[in-house]
């Protein structure tokens, strides 16, 4: 399955007609794909952040932003300009190390975690042996960002926010876990890049979701816990706890929680259609619609319109799942902090094991459609 | 040394530094959070290490395991009994402390013995299999590791369900350190709906 461009082989063989070293050239690539997926994640939040006050206003019958820009696009700039040049605030008694530490520590394993999304067959920072178990370890060093700055502020709503997010987030991490691992077991391999490969054979038709309707809804549901989203926002219910861990915080300190919050949305999004709905896979196979009009799979034209289209495809389906994630926040009532871990400990754990264990045993039985 | 070499090194002595100083807090500082909080870098630390060694999917474990769910938990419980209580002063601490160091000493001590005397290449010429790992750990868990696996998971069962039987004394008869019987009334009120003495 080696098609597709390699990028980075170009780029290199680009530098060397220059005279440098492949060392150098490799030195010179590395930033490049970080950097770029550092824009695409912050673009990426600014177009949720527009989509969540339009979606939100849509659904309130209102009209939401609309001087800033056409139909208010330029909003979520202003509102990041608003926040980088607000006075950057430290309460006098909080602990300013740990209050400093613990938005840091959020926001920069949602960063590491789009180390292994991929857009394309090498369109990804790097594909990684261990795959989505980098992203599940990474995604569980985020509370204790959040029990630190809790705990920093020295306010109890803060502490109390804190510990609510760290208990929500272990009780919706394992389900999560075992619904991935049942992908894994189809999958035979941990790679995000074999997940897609994996449902690539028949187009729409071979796409997780229908082999694996329970772990989607699972998955999705534990997600949508895990980025903190209502109706699972418990973390910073305002009635409750003003905002939670968030209380405190102002200017750019409180936009890093913010940023944080909606890249972990979209990459929830994204790993959701890498993992269930086929990836950058369009319904119909690229191959087949080439073979029908006789194009040459390998040609450069026709590789960068494949390139292009699993791009448009990664985003699409995220930015569908985002779609759904804003109508469920503007539609739905909060749980209460009981109801969820009854429905994470009773409801999705046994819900997932039973899957895992169906997953299994089809496997046994038929190898030709569950991965053998 | 080429440049790979060289950032595997200061990779290694950033990480080495980082535990060591790390750890030294751990036990060393007066705020038992500062503690807790330095303790989950060591051990991400740690994993650092492992990653290094082309262990990735252990480091992912590592990280999973002793960050994601041993240090969350520890600062969770600190946090739950977070009293502001003023620690009493112990008399004999002079000699305490000369015991604990020489405890530790000796220690260190054979774990430098271990590691001049063990050989640490490797028996067979076999190379860095790298992502293959991952492979290699399954097959041993689920042949000749099986038995330790399954009693470790034994382990972990019986913790948990001494765990509960604490906590959930209402459920018991009889108090399980004294022996009196349980005020079942005083547990059974704080799980009581609140408003049902208003009808």
């Amino acid at each position: 399955m080696e098609y597709g461009l390699d990028l980075e082989y170009s780029f290199n063989e680009f530098l060397k007609g220059f005279g440098l070293s492949s060392e150098i050239a490799h030195i010179i690539w590395l930033p490049l794909p970080m950097l770029l997926v550092l824009v695409a994640a912050v673009v990426g939040v600014l177009v949720t952040v527009w989509l969540e006050r339009k979606i939100s206003a849509a659904a309130q019958q209102r009209i939401g932003p609309e001087y800033a820009g056409a139909l208010g696009v330029l909003q979520p700039i202003a509102d990041g300009l608003k926040l980088l040049v607000k006075e950057d605030i430290i309460p006098a008694k909080a602990d300013g190390i740990l209050f400093t530490a613990g938005p840091i520590l959020v926001l920069v394993p949602v960063i590491l975690s789009w180390l292994i999304v991929p857009f394309g067959q090498n369109l990804l920072i790097s594909n990684v042996g261990i795959g989505i178990f980098l992203w599940i370890a990474l995604s569980s060093i985020q509370p204790i960002g959040l029990l630190m700055s809790g705990y920093a502020s020295n306010n109890k709503y803060s502490l109390l926010g804190g510990l609510r997010a760290a208990a929500q987030s272990i009780s919706y991490e394992i389900p999560l876990a075992l619904s991935v691992l049942a992908i894994v077991l189809m999958t035979n391999s941990l790679s995000t890049v074999d997940i897609v490969n994996q449902q690539s054979g028949a187009g729409i038709l071979s796409w997780n979701i229908w082999r694996q309707p329970v772990g989607f809804i699972v998955f999705w549901i534990c997600a949508l816990a895990e980025c903190e989203r209502l109706p699972f926002d418990l973390p910073e219910a305002e009635e409750e706890l003003v905002a939670g861990y968030q209380t405190e915080y102002a200017g750019m300190k409180f936009a890093l929680f913010y940023l944080g919050s909606y890249i972990n949305l979209i990459l929830s999004a994204l790993l959701v259609s890498i993992l269930y709905l086929g990836g950058w896979g369009f319904p119909i196979p690229v191959e087949l619609i080439a073979k029908f009009l006789n194009l040459p799979i390998n040609a450069p034209f026709i590789q960068v319109f494949t390139a292009s289209i699993g791009i448009v495809m990664t985003v699409l389906k995220a930015y569908l799942l985002v779609f759904i994630a804003i109508l469920l926040r503007w539609t739905t009532p909060r749980v209460r902090i009981d109801q969820l871990l009854d429905l994470g400990w009773k409801f999705l754990l046994p819900i997932s094991l039973a899957n895992l264990l169906i997953t299994a045993g089809l496997k046994l039985a038929f190898p030709q459609f569950f991965g053998g | 040394m080429s440049i790979a070499i060289t950032t595997q090194f200061i990779c290694f002595i950033v990480l080495s530094l980082v535990v060591i100083i790390g750890a030294l807090g751990v036990v060393l500082l007066e705020s038992i959070v500062y503690s807790a909080f330095l303790l989950g870098g060591v051990f991400m630390s740690v994993a650092g290490l492992y990653l290094l060694l082309n262990a990735s999917f252990v480091a992912a474990a590592q990280v999973l395991v002793y960050v994601g769910a041993v240090n969350v938990l520890i600062i969770f419980a600190i946090m739950l009994v977070n009293k502001k209580e003023d620690l009493k002063p112990i008399n004999d601490i002079k000699s305490r402390r000369v015991i604990s160091t020489s405890i530790c000493l000796t220690l260190l001590s054979l774990l430098i013995r271990v590691d001049l005397t063990n050989v640490w290449s490797l028996s067979s010429p076999q190379s860095s299999i790298g992502d293959e790992s991952t492979i290699r750990i399954g097959e041993h868990l689920f042949s000749d590791y099986l038995l330790p696996f399954e009693v470790a998971s034994v382990l972990l069962l019986m913790a948990m369900i001494g765990a509960i039987v604490l906590a959930r004394r209402d459920v018991m008869s009889k108090d399980i350190s004294t022996g009196l019987p349980v005020d079942q009334e005083l547990i059974e009120k704080s799980s009581e709906p609140l408003l049902t003495n208003k009808n």
